[in-house]
């Protein structure tokens, strides 16, 4: 299907400004669902609150738009209400790891079978620019006009430290790249998490003077490099892509049900025992 | 589950009276003095094959049991009142949604961390005016262990006829003390399946467009409708929007529909009412008091009987208003400084004749503290 068969057309313009890398992002992660011949009916796409949380209201699928920080812990209800959905949850950069950052750690610490993917554009854009924990150190913004005072989390390495599963990085200039991690990510049984570099042209990259989006992307293209590659080795400064962490561990709500198979055919074994124990 | 006759504690009656109203999801985080009910429902939920976690915090459990009730799912969370207080965006997210779950609140004394383990009601304006913006919401309580049992059905059933979170405000007596409670047969007492439309695949599902009789048929997440849900204003598609009329239009729906049910929605019980020229008002651990007191005084023939509200939201005016009418005196026994004896006051036509009989240190009230106002507005003194 084409990418317009994914949308709700009748909500269309976005409220995208011109430039903004999140539209890569929506159409990229449309492209990997139909890759993938995932059904729409078997899609949950479920954000919290910021420019990249406007995503769901476009999309053909089952759709929540929640609020600001707190995507995960309502995907987290989703996904163990109807275990079998496919449950994408967008989040910004301000959205995952400031006001969410406790639901993100503990969503990774949990192996729940969620795809989290972070459009990190560096900035607060919804509410004007202003900073992230993800802003680099030193860069400007409306509420950081001398430069930020503080390093940026290493998402990565933050999710992989809280237990996530799939743990990849990528940009909006590469889109190839970004397709494959993300079909990975949706396939992937367990938490995955991945970070997409995407370029604010209007706040961020005006307030720091890195010019258009074009610029913005070339830039993605220059101070990145492909994880485990020759450069990656000689070029240590480089922020590395790709991915950095797939392995099979328990899956949360698979164990729960498990456990609660467990359990029924244990009490069928006992009819007489009643349920309640000692309450009772 | 098991029907018959069993001696529970309170917060084991909200276990019992949710599984019995059909409770398939428990998200919650543990507190005092609600956390037995986490307790319990972490046993027996998943030996029903049902569904129970324990999240990393109050505002993910809220966040959680929407999620799950949109799968179609009937949901609780219970805490207490600094839970509560962190819950309260996400309320308001299931107000604005249309998001049937029940939400229990045992009280214990605030502000703040307050008396985790001291009694108190002062959680009733937070109750209706917690999460920001104007709404309405449903608030039940009850003062024994039967009724404790009782209202949690009706909280899911009001719940799911409603679209509307239902707060279950309950105090740390009641949760703690224990009392022999009847456990219905199944079908018994009336339990509310959730409405899901009956619009065919391929037909247009309008997610907020209401029904003739005021309902909203829902489709369950991972179904065959694709609608969305957001918190912001949003029109029948449940799309956002900034126009003027479908805010005014949303906002007066969420209000109405259960400010204009005020009289269908109440739930109270009368005792010895009929001839009383006293009239006490109480609920929750307070009306027990409240009601040994009347008993007291009728046996000394005093002519005073009790209104026991287990509605204390929306606001049941007209039920006040009539009963408080012709009674020499009105006395609101209450354990807080006065939240429903405003409203009693704002309801009746001579406020003035309203009196407050209360207590807020974290201890019972006592037929002594009911006793000493009642003599001081006979003009007998203290």
């Amino acid at each position: 299907m084409a990418v317009k068969d994914y949308m709700r057309q009748r909500f269309l313009p976005h409220i995208w400004c011109a430039g903004c890398g999140h539209g890569i992002i929506m159409g990229n992660m449309i492209r990997a669902i139909d890759q993938l011949h995932m059904k729409k009916n078997d899609m949950v796409v479920v954000s919290g609150i910021g420019c990249s949380s406007r995503m769901p209201g476009y999309l053909d699928f089952h759709t929540m738009h929640t609020i600001h920080g707190r995507a995960l812990a309502f995907a987290m209800g989703i996904k163990m209400g109807q275990p079998e959905l496919n449950v994408i949850v967008p989040m910004g950069d301000g959205d995952a790891l400031a006001i969410g950052g406790n639901h993100l750690i503990h969503a990774a610490r949990r192996n729940v079978d969620l795809t989290a993917i972070i459009m990190n554009n560096s900035i607060y854009g919804m509410t004007g620019g202003q900073y992230s924990p993800l802003t680099p150190t030193g860069k400007k913004a409306t509420t950081a006009v001398y430069g930020t005072d503080s390093k940026p989390f290493d998402v990565a390495a933050l999710a992989q430290g809280a237990g996530a599963t799939f743990v990849a990085r990528t940009t909006t200039y590469h889109v190839q790249e970004m397709i494959d991690i993300i079909k990975k990510a949706i396939r992937h049984k367990g938490f995955s998490l991945v970070e997409i570099m995407s370029q604010c042209p209007t706040y961020y990259g005006r307030k720091n003077k890195l010019g258009g989006a074009v610029q913005i992307m070339e830039s993605f293209k220059e101070e990145t490099v492909k994880a485990g590659s020759k450069k990656a080795e000689t070029s240590p400064e480089l922020i590395k892509r790709g991915i950095f962490v797939q392995e099979d561990q328990p899956e949360y709500v698979e164990t729960y049900l498990t456990l609660t198979e467990a359990l029924q055919k244990a009490a069928k074994k006992q009819p007489g025992e009643p349920q309640g124990g000692h309450h009772e | 589950m098991k029907s018959g006759t069993i001696f529970i504690q309170g917060n084991e009656a909200i276990a019992q009276g949710a599984l019995y109203a059909g409770l398939q999801f428990f998200a919650g985080y543990p507190i005092t003095p609600s956390t037995e009910i986490a307790e319990i429902l972490s046993e027996k939920l998943p030996k029903l094959g049902r569904k129970f976690v324990q999240m990393e915090d109050e505002i993910s459990s809220m966040c959680a049991i929407i999620g799950a009730s949109l799968t179609g799912l009937k949901v609780m969370t219970a805490t207490s009142g600094p839970g509560f207080s962190l819950k309260q965006e996400a309320i308001g997210y299931a107000v604005m949604a249309e998001v049937p779950s029940v939400v229990v609140n045992v009280q214990r004394g605030g502000p703040s961390t307050g008396m985790p383990t001291g009694v108190a009601q002062g959680d009733v304006m937070q109750a209706r005016w917690g999460t920001h913006g104007d709404h309405s919401i449903i608030t039940l309580t009850a003062s024994n262990l039967q009724d404790v049992f009782l209202m949690t059905v009706e909280a899911f059933n009001l719940a799911e006829t409603y679209r509307t979170p239902v707060i279950l405000l309950f105090d740390e007596v009641v949760a703690h003390m224990r009392e022999k409670v009847e456990i219905p047969k199944p079908g018994e007492i009336n339990v509310v399946e959730r409405l899901r439309t009956s619009v065919p695949e391929g037909t247009n599902f309008h997610p907020y467009l209401t029904r003739e009789d005021g309902r909203l048929p829902m489709s369950d997440f991972g179904g065959v409708h694709r609608y969305n849900v957001t918190g912001l204003v949003h029109d029948m598609w449940g799309f956002p929007s900034n126009d003027p009329k479908v805010a005014y239009d949303l906002l007066h729906h969420l209000v109405d529909k259960l400010e204009n049910k005020a009289d269908l929605l109440a739930r109270y019980k009368e005792h010895y009412t009929e001839d009383a020229e006293i009239l006490l008002i109480s609920f929750g651990s307070a009306a027990r008091t409240a009601l040994h007191m009347v008993e007291q005084r009728r046996e000394r023939g005093l002519k005073v009987g009790l209104l026991e509200l287990q509605t204390l939201w929306p606001f049941p005016r007209q039920l006040i208003r009539s009963m408080c009418e012709g009674r020499s005196h009105v006395l609101v026994v209450e354990m807080n400084m006065g939240q429903v004896c405003q409203e009693v006051r704002k309801a009746v036509i001579r406020p003035e004749r309203v009196y407050l009989a209360n207590r807020f240190d974290g201890a019972s009230i006592s037929p002594a503290d009911i006793l000493n106002v009642l003599n001081m507005i006979r003009g007998k003194g203290v």
